[in-house]
């Protein structure tokens, strides 16, 4: 059973995966060759189907569906989704440096299955090493003859655009990514309608993340039932985990799911530092409400399962957080990051984020009121009614909710602590 | 009949229009729902997030933006649930977090949907003890706008308002979370026709007006709706008063006219009104010139005067800037008490009163809402006509195709889809060309093919011929299903005309020379001059070639406005007698031997007809300045100091009066306008055939070659008497330029900046424009710069400075 698809590559030959010449000799292109020569483009969306692959990039939407939803009009556009900016997540950075052609024979696969021929790649600002790198693979991909005019003489062409962020959190968000793109604030767009009828230039347009197109090549070449068959039925696949924080084996770990989080701490990540005690762990990047050990330890590492305990995989970064950590802190860490990053078009994420970011900073500052714990609860609570998972919304996207993540996970699991931080009133009057 | 859903809003069925927005929905049948960010007349963005409501759907009850949400056969809808409550209340919190609440010193205060929705649906109080966000306190954004982003809740409304409404993108967001603000663009004001409007659209006091500013409380205004009289196009406005001054004019919502929109001169002008300037008691020009007099001694020898000539050697020009009344009262003085038939209402630069008055098939400004295609053969709309040109946007952001005919570039040429630009004076040439699909014009023929077409038909500048506007006319109504709208742009010009203030019109759309209405109304006149009367262009050349005597101006400046100033000033200084009804001293009214004093808009009350043939209220809402006197009522004085009852002391008299006598009127009595109209005014007539159709039919215009042609547009803020005089907006007042083709440019030869003359006496910098055809100059028409250029069709430039 294969239990790494994305890595190989990469670790058998670390110094020159990201060549066109490398990832020729280790079987690339093969799956356009094949997809091009010998599938009919419906024949090569039926497979992604059959895969059961789920995207990527957080959300966990079966990718064949999104597919299916497609509008007729032309032009059609592939958007490719690599503004990784979810504090914690570094696999998509990886996956750009280190093989970048395994992107491109995704994109190029996926453009001939949904008849699209121009495909836009968005590439977070700050990854100016992957941006140079991915540009040089489209150009050697070019010149090789697999990309642009009349590809493998098969009469498909496709032309592929790298557009450079300007570093905003927000355009990771599908539509605010399109707008973006378009020329316009990053700020997400209403829907209806969705990008699949009315996306870039109002024209038809699947946004997918990196990793998901990059799995492309493999399905392809291998078939969806192949790839349906590793891991559990409704998580299949490999999926790239960034494990951070207070571990001792950092890094991306290719996976297949539906291991153990003890497993996957202790085993994949070796254990905490110094030998220190599990606190917590962020499972799915800054805007997953936390797992505390009690509770999650011997849960399993699957799209639903973590959604039922009512968190979620997202698109990869677990941060772990071992008993030195101030947890009010961490929050407020996180929580300023997503004021800082709210778009600021709807009011309760735009005004909450920096009300619960300047109430958390106080009581880390000593001058916290009993009061303010009922209050981090309620205005969370006008941000996402019920505090419950997913989350409900007052806004238009779902950033002002994921900073609500944090707060509610520290009231949550450690109320006492917090309570701990605020001011003795007997011991001021005394 | 429109299609209709049924929806369910707290446990109460509704069936409504299909197609709405929820929020438009509920608050048809009652259910208001809080907002900001919603307004009617613009696209809906979801921003504020206050008008959150549960909505029933596959997983239970979710709550989503009223604003946004398209209402559906059998939706379910809670408003009042527990988690809308508290999510109204939450955001009505949030808003308030970073809001100044500097309410007892905010324009706002009293009139603010901030404050008035948090006394509804908002937390009774805070529980913010953070520092609030801290901007500086007003900045400019224009030279009439300032902006409080201390206030402002990035509701979305302004910029939507300029960017789709307007055309004018110059406000947009920056920087983001929590220090989002509106902003300008670096060194570009918010410098548009239209920016007023986000005043009012402002739901807190974030923007505000320079010249409203600590005026007043809302709760102190007086409130009187009227139209506008900038144009001929009326937009509603409810005109506000404190303390006996007019200090704010708002737009009212006539979605048969304006919608609600003004431009900044409807929305500024009125400060005009109690200009310090204005002329408060009769002048009678004495030995050492003007010296103040009695009304009875001023119209004494007024009467007295204009008894001494013969009907015929008197004539009268003016009257567009009255009220239907007032021009009937003058047109019944003239005719019946004077005896002469020399009137006109327009200068010698509009169009044939025929065709302005009763042109068939005449369209409404609504009618463009359902055209398949516009075309504009006429002035710039965005200058002349704003509030139209907004009616044109809106029509072609709805699909609708736009032909655009002109000498030059103008605000509409961005939007159409076609643009056809001929040589000032080549207009006939082209027209031909064009309606039989030439080599280059098929586009703009095929689109005309496509109906339902409204033609806009006007003169493109005041040195071209009026007869292209009556051949473009003419091809308009070659078209299968068209209509037509003339673009004469003065006041109350339409109204004038329709009230006979035309050498060939009788007062209801009457030809001169339908002697059967001749005597209909000679019998209740009873004395009426048959036959035509003299234009303006034929008594200012009597008047100076000495076959007319004496000339009765009212609020009327030839010498300004003609196309030949030069002959206005010699008619008038030759004319042996001149009274002037005016409200300033002009550079016409200042040859006059007698001023009287001329209550204004604002000061009279009446009706007024719009350019759609559409006959609203126009009510005073401030005393007359001084002894200013309405126009009826200093000619029925008048009139009995020369022996005659005009029975016009009394506007509600009049306007009965002319619902009698003036076929296209019938039935437009005071009582009609107020209580069977709905407000919004009547198009007339209001049943039965128009007494006079006029017809147009292709015409030949002769093609004017000389080596530059002049087109003279009007500007929106000119150097007329009003602008000057209203504070506000007369800074804005355009300089004289000259815009030049660069081939044209470099056979003078001169540059950018270079200054040429022109006529060897109007000086003026040069701006190059490729928009400009080859062989062009355009000059805009009445600006600090522009005044006494006579509106010939070719032109003498020469480089005075620089080129070479």
């Amino acid at each position: 059973m294969t239990d790494r698809i994305l890595t190989v590559r990469m670790e058998a030959h670390p110094s020159d995966s990201h060549t066109i010449d490398r990832y020729v000799k280790t079987g690339g292109y093969k799956a356009l060759r094949k997809a091009l020569k010998k599938m009919k483009p419906e024949a090569v969306a039926a497979e992604v189907n059959a895969s059961n692959i789920r995207g990527r990039g957080g959300a966990g939407f079966p990718m064949g569906v999104k597919w299916g939803f497609l509008g007729a009009a032309e032009p059609r556009y592939l958007v490719v989704n690599c503004d990784e900016s979810e504090p914690g997540t570094f696999n998509d950075r990886q996956l750009v440096e280190r093989d970048p052609h395994q992107l491109l024979e995704g994109i190029a696969i996926s453009s001939y299955a949904l008849g699209i021929s121009r495909a836009f790649i968005y590439v977070r600002g700050e990854y100016a090493r992957g941006a140079r790198r991915l540009q040089r693979a489209i150009d050697e991909a070019k010149e090789a003859g697999y990309l642009g005019e009349d590809i493998l003489s098969s009469g498909f062409s496709l032309d592929v655009t790298i557009h450079l962020g300007g570093g905003a959190y927000i355009c990771g968000e599908e539509t605010a990514l399109l707008n973006s793109l378009e020329g316009r604030r990053g700020e997400p767009r209403l829907k209806p309608p969705f990008p699949a009828i009315a996306g870039l230039y109002a024209k038809p347009t699947i946004v997918n993340n990196v990793e998901s197109i990059s799995n492309v090549p493999w399905i392809t070449l291998n078939g969806g039932l192949a790839y349906a068959d590793i891991g559990p039925d409704r998580s299949a696949g490999t999926k790239m985990l960034s494990i951070s924080g207070h571990i001792n084996k950092p890094g991306n770990h290719e996976i297949v799911m539906g291991m153990t989080w003890r497993e996957l701490i202790y085993d994949i990540g070796g254990g905490i530092r110094d030998g220190n005690e599990l606190k917590a762990w962020i499972p799915g990047g800054a805007s997953s409400p936390w797992f505390v050990p009690d509770k999650h330890l011997d849960t399993r590492v699957e799209l639903d399962e973590v959604g039922a305990n009512g968190s979620m995989i997202g698109a990869g970064a677990v941060v772990v957080m071992d008993e030195t950590t101030n947890v009010v802190a961490a929050a407020h860490s996180i929580v300023r990051f997503f004021a800082h990053e709210s778009c600021g078009q709807c009011t309760p994420c735009r005004e909450g984020t920096s009300w619960m970011e300047d109430i958390l900073a106080r009581i880390m500052d000593g001058r916290g009121r009993p009061e303010d714990i009922d209050l981090l609860m309620d205005v969370s609570d006008n941000i996402s009614p019920g505090l419950s998972w997913p989350p409900a919304m007052t806004t238009i996207c779902p950033l002002g909710p994921s900073a609500t993540a944090p707060v509610a996970s520290i009231v949550r699991y450690f109320r006492d602590e917090i309570e701990a931080m605020m001011p003795n009133k007997e011991a001021a009057n005394a | 009949m429109p299609d209709t859903v049924s929806i369910n809003i707290n446990g109460v069925a509704h069936d409504v229009e299909a197609g709405q927005r929820l929020i438009v929905a509920a608050e048809s049948v009652g259910e208001v729902i809080p907002r900001f960010c919603h307004h009617d007349k613009l696209e809906p963005v979801g921003k504020c997030r206050m008008c959150l409501v549960e909505v029933e759907g596959p997983r239970g009850k979710v709550l989503m933006p009223s604003c946004t949400l398209l209402v559906s056969d059998g939706m379910v809808v809670d408003t009042e649930s527990a988690v809308v409550k508290k999510a109204q209340e939450g955001v009505l919190e949030f808003l308030l977090i970073n809001h100044p609440l500097d309410c007892p010193i905010c324009d706002k205060g009293g009139e603010c949907p901030l404050q008035d929705q948090t006394m509804q649906w908002g937390p009774g109080e805070s529980r913010f003890v953070e520092a609030k966000r801290n901007f500086e306190k007003p900045i400019p954004v224009s030279d009439v706008v300032l902006l409080d982003r201390e206030r402002c809740v990035l509701c979305d409304r302004c910029v939507r308002a300029a960017d789709d409404i307007a055309g004018d993108p110059l406000l947009t967001f920056i920087d983001r979370g929590n220090h989002v603000q509106i902003q300008t663009f670096p060194n570009e004001p918010f410098s548009s026709y239209f920016s007023g409007n986000t005043v009012q659209l402002c739901p807190v006091g974030a923007l505000t007006s320079v010249d409203y500013r600590f005026k007043a409380r809302p709760w102190d205004l007086g409130h009187t709706r009227s139209v506008s009289f900038v144009d001929t196009v009326h937009s509603s406005v409810d005109a506000q008063t404190s303390r006996g001054k007019l200090v704010r004019v708002y737009g009212i919502e006539n979605d048969r006219v304006n919608e609600g929109w003004l431009s900044d001169k409807d929305r500024f002008i009125f400060s005009a009104v109690h200009s310090p300037d204005r002329v408060t008691a009769p002048l009678v020009r004495g030995d050492d010139g003007f010296e103040e007099a009695s009304w009875s001694d001023a119209m004494a020898l007024v009467a007295s005067r204009l008894g001494g000539y013969l009907g015929g050697e008197v004539g009268a020009i003016g009257g567009a800037n009255n009220t239907n009344e007032e021009a009937y009262t003058l047109a019944k003085f003239m005719r019946s008490v004077v005896g002469s038939s020399n009137l006109d209402a327009q200068l010698g630069d509009g169009l044939n009163p025929h065709l302005a008055a009763t042109v068939t098939p005449r369209a409404t400004i609504d009618d463009l809402d359902r055209a398949a295609t516009i075309f504009v053969w006429g002035p710039d709309l965005k200058e002349t006509l704003p509030v139209l040109y907004l009616r044109v946007r809106k029509a072609v952001r709805n699909g609708a195709t736009l032909v655009v005919a002109s000498p030059a570039g103008t605000g509409l040429d961005a939007i159409a889809a076609h643009v056809v630009r001929y040589r000032a004076g080549s207009g006939s040439d082209v027209l031909r060309k064009f309606a039989s699909g030439d080599k280059g014009y098929e586009g703009a023929r095929e689109a005309l093919d496509a109906g339902p077409v409204v033609g806009l038909v006007g003169r493109s500048s005041l040195a071209e011929d009026p007869m292209m506007a009556e051949a473009a006319a003419g091809v308009v109504r070659s078209l299968p299903d068209s209509k037509l709208l003339t673009l004469l742009t003065r006041a109350n010009i339409y109204g004038a005309l329709d009230m006979g203030l035309a050498p060939n019109l009788l007062p209801g759309r009457v030809s001169t020379a339908d002697d059967e209405h001749a005597e209909m109304l000679e019998d209740a006149w009873g004395h009426l001059p048959r036959g035509t009367g003299r234009s303006t262009t034929q008594m200012l050349e009597d008047l100076a070639s000495g076959a007319m005597r004496a000339m009765v101006l009212v609020g009327a400046d030839p010498v300004r406005d003609c196309p030949d100033p030069g002959l206005a000033q010699r008619a008038l200084e030759a004319a042996e007698f001149v009274v002037a009804f005016d409200a300033f001293v002009t550079d016409s009214s200042i040859h006059a031997d007698v001023i009287l004093p001329a209550a204004v808009w604002g000061e009279v009350s009446g009706t007024a007809t719009n350019l759609e043939g559409r006959v609203q209220e126009v009510n005073a809402s401030v005393r007359p300045a001084g002894q200013a006197r309405s126009l009826n009522a200093a000619l029925d004085d008048i009139a009995h100091l020369m022996g005659v009852d005009l029975r016009a002391a009394k506007v509600a008299d009049v306007t009965r009066e002319i619902a009698a006598v003036a076929p296209a009127y019938a039935g437009i009595t005071p009582d009609h306008l107020t209580f069977e109209s709905d407000g919004d005014g009547v198009i007339v007539p209001l049943e039965g055939e128009q007494p006079l159709k006029f017809i147009p039919v292709e015409v030949s215009v002769p093609v004017v070659t000389s080596r530059l042609t002049l087109h003279f547009p009007d500007a929106l803020y000119d150097d007329g008497v009003w602008n000057r005089n209203a504070p506000t907006i007369a800074g804005l007042a355009r300089q004289a330029e000259a815009r030049l083709h660069p081939r044209d440019a470099s056979m003078l030869p001169v540059h950018e900046g270079d200054i040429v003359s022109i006529e060897e006496r109007f000086v003026m910098p040069v701006t190059l424009d490729d928009t400009v055809p080859v062989g062009s100059i355009v000059v805009p028409r009445n600006v600090v710069g522009t005044k006494g250029l006579t509106a010939s069709t070719s032109v003498k430039v020469e480089a005075v400075e620089g080129g070479a």
